[in-house]
This record gives C-alpha cells, sequence and structure tokens, in this order.
C-alpha cells in the first residue's frame, strides 16, 4: 500500500507567507506537495469559516501562514488572526481537530528556507497521525 | 450598602403586592415606563411594556416562563433609544445576555433602570401551560423551588436551569429577591443609586435584611455548580469526536431557529442566509460527486460549528436555543460546554461586566505566544 500522503491547506499572506513561497521557489528550495496554498490578502482576512469548511471537506490539516507580529501590512491583521485561530482552535479541540494539525505560523518573506521546514514537518507529522477524522464521516460532514 | 425593603403577602397576594410596587414607580415619576413580565387576557406570561400606571395590576415577575429572551426584547427597546426611562424586569440570564449586546452596540442601558429577579427557573412554554392548568402560580412555584422541587408530575424545569450558576442577578440596579426571604414575603433590593433614589421615592420602607440570604444563595449556586460540572462531564464524554457531534445533530433540519432564540447570536443579518451559501445547481452535483452521494439540506455540521465560533464567548447558557428547536436536539449543552472553553481561553465570561471587552474586539502583541511557539 503505498503511504498516506495527507492535504494539507495553507492561507498564505500575500506580503509575508507567500512571498516566502516564492522565494524558497526560485531557491530552488523543495517542500512536500502536499501543501495546497491558498494565496490571501492577510492571515486576518481567513475567516473561521474557511478552516471549517477546509476541514468538513475532508483536509487533513490547515496551516495559516502569517508575517511575525509587527511586521503586518495592514498593522495588525496577523495579531487578529492570532486571536481567531486560539478561538477555533478550543472550538475543534473538543471534537478531536487540535493544535496537531492547525497551526498557525509567523514566516517573513525572507524566510523561504522556514517555509521549507515548517511545510516538510507539518507533513511529516500528519503522516503519523493519519487521516483527518472527519474524513471517514464523508458526505454526512458536508 | 445595598438596601431591602421587605414586601409582606397574605396568599394569592404576591403579583398584587408587587403591582403596587410597580404602579407607585410608573405615578411618581421614578420611571416612564416598566417593562414587566404579565399575565396575558386568557393564558401565559409575557413580558409586557406598560406606560400607564391604570395597568400593572396583572404583573406576574416571579412566573417561570420566559417565552423569548428579554434580553432580545430589551434590545429592540433600547438599540434605537426611545428617551424615556424604563425599569426592565429581567431573569439572571436575560441581564448577563444584555450585558453583551450593550458591548455590541445593540443594546443600551443609559435610561434603563435594571430590575433583576431571582431565578430559580422556567418551565418550556409548552409545560407552563400545563403548570397553569395544573392550578400553579408563581407563589406556588417560589415556595416548592425554594424547598428545592420543581418537578411537575410530568415535567421540570428546563435544563439549561438546572445547571444555572447566576439564580441571583449582577450588573443590576435593584433586585427582587425571593431567595432566603420566608414564606409569605419578597425582598426588593436597591443595589445601586439609581435603584436607591427609587426606594426612597416609593412608599416601601426599607430596613429589615433577609437575613439568610447570602448563605441561601451560594448553597444553591453550589448544588447547580455542582449539577453543571457532572453534565459537562457527561456531555464531554458523549460527545468527543465530530461523529458523535454528528449524531447529536442528526434530527437538525437547518431551520437556524436556534440561531433566532439566541440573544447574543449578534449578527444582523446571518451569512447562512446569503448568497455565499445560495450555491449552483452544479456545486451541489460536485459535492455529492465527492463520495458519491450528498445530504440535504447540507452544511448542517458547518452552520452548528460557525454559530460556535460567533456566539460562543457570549453564550450564557439560556437554554433558549433547546426551547426553539422543533426537533427536540438538546443545544444547550452542546453549545455552553463548548462556551465553557472559549471562554475560559480569554479569560472571559459572558455579561461578567460591562467594561470587560470582548475578546475578539481587540488584541495584544505579546499574547497567546503558545499559538504558533514562535519566538524570535
Amino acid at each position: 500500500m503505498s503511504e498516506f500522503e495527507p492535504q494539507i491547506v495553507a492561507f498564505f499572506c500575500n506580503w509575508c507567507t507567500f512571498t516566502a513561497a516564492d522565494l524558497a521557489g526560485t531557491s530552488r528550495l523543495s517542500y512536500p506537495h502536499n501543501i495546497k496554498i491558498i494565496r490571501v490578502m492577510c492571515s486576518g482576512m481567513v475567516d473561521p469559516k474557511f478552516v471549517l469548511k477546509a476541514f468538513l471537506n475532508g483536509a487533513d490539516g490547515v496551516l495559516i501562514g502569517g508575517c511575525w507580529p509587527g511586521d503586518c501590512h495592514y498593522i495588525n491583521g496577523n495579531m487578529k488572526a492570532r486571536r481567531r485561530v486560539a478561538l477555533l482552535t478550543e472550538v475543534l479541540k473538543q471534537y478531536g481537530i487540535g493544535e496537531e494539525r492547525f497551526y498557525l505560523r509567523w514566516i517573513a518573506a525572507s524566510e523561504g528556507n522556514m517555509l521549507k521546514e515548517i511545510a516538510t514537518d507539518m507533513t511529516s507529522k500528519l503522516k503519523q497521525l493519519g487521516p483527518s477524522p472527519l474524513r471517514n464521516m464523508g458526505q454526512m460532514a458536508l | 450598602m445595598p438596601k431591602f425593603a421587605k414586601l409582606s403577602f397574605k396568599k394569592d397576594q404576591l403579583n398584587k403586592e408587587l403591582s403596587g410596587f410597580f404602579k407607585g414607580m410608573l405615578e411618581n415619576g421614578a420611571v416612564k415606563a416598566v417593562l414587566v413580565p404579565m399575565a396575558q387576557a386568557k393564558k401565559g406570561v409575557r413580558l409586557t411594556l406598560v406606560t400607564s400606571a391604570a395597568h400593572t395590576a396583572r404583573v406576574d415577575p416571579f412566573a417561570p416562563i420566559a417565552a423569548v429572551s428579554g434580553a432580545k426584547i430589551a434590545s429592540s427597546l433600547t438599540s434605537r433609544p426611545s428617551g424615556r426611562k424604563v425599569a426592565m424586569v429581567l431573569r439572571p440570564c436575560e441581564i448577563r445576555a444584555v450585558i453583551e449586546l450593550v458591548k455590541l452596540k445593540q443594546a443600551n442601558l443609559d435610561n434603563v433602570l435594571l430590575i433583576g429577579m431571582d431565578c430559580l427557573g422556567r418551565y418550556e412554554n409548552t409545560d407552563f401551560a400545563k403548570f397553569q392548568e395544573l392550578g400553579g402560580t408563581s407563589e406556588s412555584f417560589l415556595e416548592n423551588a425554594l424547598a428545592g422541587k420543581t418537578s411537575m408530575p410530568d415535567f421540570d424545569i428546563i435544563g439549561a436551569c438546572k445547571i444555572c450558576e447566576f439564580p441571583m442577578a449582577d450588573n443590576v440596579d435593584m433586585r427582587l429577591c425571593a431567595i432566603g426571604a420566608e414564606n409569605g414575603s419578597v425582598f426588593i433590593e436597591a443595589v445601586t443609586g439609581k435603584g436607591e433614589e427609587v426606594l426612597e421615592k416609593s412608599d416601601l420602607k426599607s430596613g429589615e435584611t433577609p437575613a439568610g440570604r447570602d448563605e441561601a444563595v451560594k448553597k444553591l449556586v453550589a448544588v447547580r455548580t455542582g449539577a453543571r460540572d457532572r453534565k459537562f462531564a457527561e456531555y464531554r464524554a458523549e460527545t468527543n469526536s465530530f461523529e458523535a457531534l454528528g449524531d447529536k445533530l442528526a434530527a437538525c433540519v437547518n431551520c437556524y431557529n436556534c440561531r433566532i432564540a439566541c440573544p447574543v447570536c449578534y449578527c444582523s443579518e446571518c451569512v447562512f442566509l446569503t448568497d455565499t451559501f445560495r450555491h449552483t445547481g452544479e456545486q451541489f452535483m460536485m459535492w455529492a460527486d465527492k463520495s458519491g452521494m450528498l445530504k440535504m439540506p447540507n452544511d448542517t455540521l458547518f452552520y452548528h460549528l460557525t454559530r460556535m465560533t460567533h456566539m460562543s464567548l457570549f453564550c450564557v447558557g439560556c437554554g433558549q436555543c433547546t426551547s426553539a428547536c422543533p426537533n427536540s436536539i438538546d443545544l444547550m449543552p452542546l453549545f455552553r460546554t463548548c462556551a465553557d472553553k472559549t471562554q475560559a481561553r480569554f479569560n472571559y465570561q459572558a455579561g461578567r461586566s460591562v467594561d470587560e471587552e470582548q475578546p475578539m474586539a481587540g488584541f495584544e502583541s505579546d499574547e497567546l505566544v503558545e499559538v504558533t511557539g514562535q519566538v524570535k
């Protein structure tokens, strides 16, 4: 049987983390293809519904990437994102999806290497953890 | 120092004595209107807005019913205020919800004299009708409930009230106190300066205090807190996976009544009713294609989880969601267990204080480091 390949939905902020992904690419750094990037203008615009929908549709992990505190292009969107992530984590944790599947990480535009590390690390951890419990529910989760 | 005025009453005269108090408030101009539970012409008790002293005869503030959350009524009356000073007699859960609505700028207490009644629980709407048919009155309810007996032949107070640790209202100007008062009496307490003025204007004499009140309140809170903790542990053990959550919500038909009944579901337009969720036929087909079929209406879990991220920080545990469900899903423990977690994460308690900032309304630059676990 082939190895389990987790599906990770990644919301990357246009100014830092997405640029870091770009940098990783131009620097010829490779990271696992399990990360499916959705480019958003700011981590602060990631509505909890986006994350819920991803998990309910069977994502094994969700990664939100934003600028480091103090570096947000919109001054403080990332800090609002942090509170929202804390809130949503509390909701999801009760039913079996916790910090191990739902990441918020700060990755600056110059940190292509860190992007590679976090993507690789998250993928390998999720491989060990196995598929999301919501996958078993199939259409009932939708 | 809180001031108490004793209100003694003879059998079947409690509401008459209380109506005298509200009548006086309107007559002496302390307030221009009173929002108070009142017996309706035929049956049932509803919050009623009274502007004429001639119409206070049927007040029934201790009736064990809250057909809709009074917080929503308070919001209707004050979000675009009339300018008239109004006294509102509300249950503790309703008052805590009003506090949250004030912070959301959906209610305004500037011209409001808040009167909190001691709450020993409420019956479901339909059960209250049975209660009245069986000859139950607020007096009989108070007497029995204070002795620990709320159950009737085939119904009882709702689950939310059994685990409610707030029988006494805080953040009020006055209280109608039943806990700790002997049979045949209730107390009217002035808590704030505003409340004291009203009490002084009335013809009630303040002085005597209910001796056993603090202790009696403490005892009741302890009983309810214990019941709450047991209920939480039991419910969490039953609902510890998405699959179990799905089972709990299996009867849901996406009618969204729980959100309509919820006093703190604050969006003026629910996203689930917007074009965002008006999908094309092709979209539904694509979802169905994914596993070969799709339950309709869909997005049931999505709706309830979204609601949790919206209202759980403000949930006061009033139980209106359970009451509103046409398919008898007991939603209260679902939202209360969730609220317990989310409020604790931000060291927040819905309705505790009007000065406490709602968690999603702000942020600090150096907080919640554990979310990312990264330090520069």
